[in-house]
């Protein structure tokens, strides 16, 4: 269940600027905390780390833990380099599912 | 932070190991009651080990009534030069900015904490209580 993300960044921003990235990523975010009608407990699979790295260096981690809501949405800041610099996001989930995408973030 | 044990070892040494202007700030959510005060003593411990909180420098925007327990947004900001746990986020300098948003499950009325760790091992704290309509954690 990999459903390409969504991720929004400004259509250009001036170097130095410092700017938001939202991004939203479907997920189920199971807790382990849930019983299914047979009164067995549902595995938790959530997903436990989000990075995005600017430019190949990690500029914003987040270890999510079962009181994140499904579907996650993130929402953070990055000061903009001097120059178009791609950005590149990773999401990984319990059972050691990778998410990524990659954008660029435009300056100028 | 947390009540889970297993992602925290390395996050010290994340720290520790960013640049001088790093900050990172983590939040736990507990039911507001006496008996727990204990449990948030000892999820503090987990995140910030022997550091003393203090109030002032991170601030929690939080709704005071969530109409759905299941998505509550929030959202928190560090000043800085630069339950079920629910999440912990590491800045770097070049996040320009210490905030983030998200969504957060809060099962029943209770109180939100946010603690932020500079990266000169100083602690700050911040606290909200959220009435909750609609519980969101299942079961």
């Amino acid at each position: 269940m990999s459903t390409k993300p969504r991720i929004k960044m400004p259509d250009s921003a001036k170097a130095g600027d410092v700017v938001e990235i939202k991004t939203l990523v479907s997920h189920v975010m199971e807790t382990g905390n849930r019983k299914d009608n047979a009164g067995k407990t549902i595995p938790r699979n959530i997903i436990n780390s989000f990075t995005a790295t600017l430019g190949g260096k990690p500029v914003f981690t987040a270890k999510l833990q079962p009181g994140t809501s499904s579907n996650p949405y993130i929402s953070f800041f990055v000061k903009a380099p001097a120059a178009t610099t791609e950005m590149e996001f990773t999401w990984v989930d319990d059972q050691g599912v990778k998410i990524s995408d990659k954008q660029p973030l435009k300056v100028g | 932070m947390s009540n889970v044990a297993i992602e925290q070892p390395d996050r010290r040494t994340f720290v520790l190991g960013a640049s001088a202007m790093a900050a990172f700030a983590g939040f736990l959510a507990t039911p507001a009651l006496a008996q727990d005060a204990a449990a948030l003593d000892a999820m503090m411990k987990k995140f910030i080990g022997d550091a003393k909180p203090v109030a002032g420098k991170v601030s929690i925007d939080l709704p005071e009534i969530a109409e759905n327990g299941n998505t509550v947004p929030y959202s928190i900001t560090v000043e800085s030069p630069m339950s079920d746990n629910i999440a912990s986020y590491d800045f770097t300098p070049e996040s320009g900015k210490a905030f983030v948003s998200s969504r957060m499950r809060l099962g029943k009325t209770q109180d939100v904490y946010a603690l932020a760790q500079m990266s000169d091992g100083k602690v700050f704290m911040a606290k909200k209580t959220v009435k909750v309509t609609i519980g969101g954690c299942g079961g």
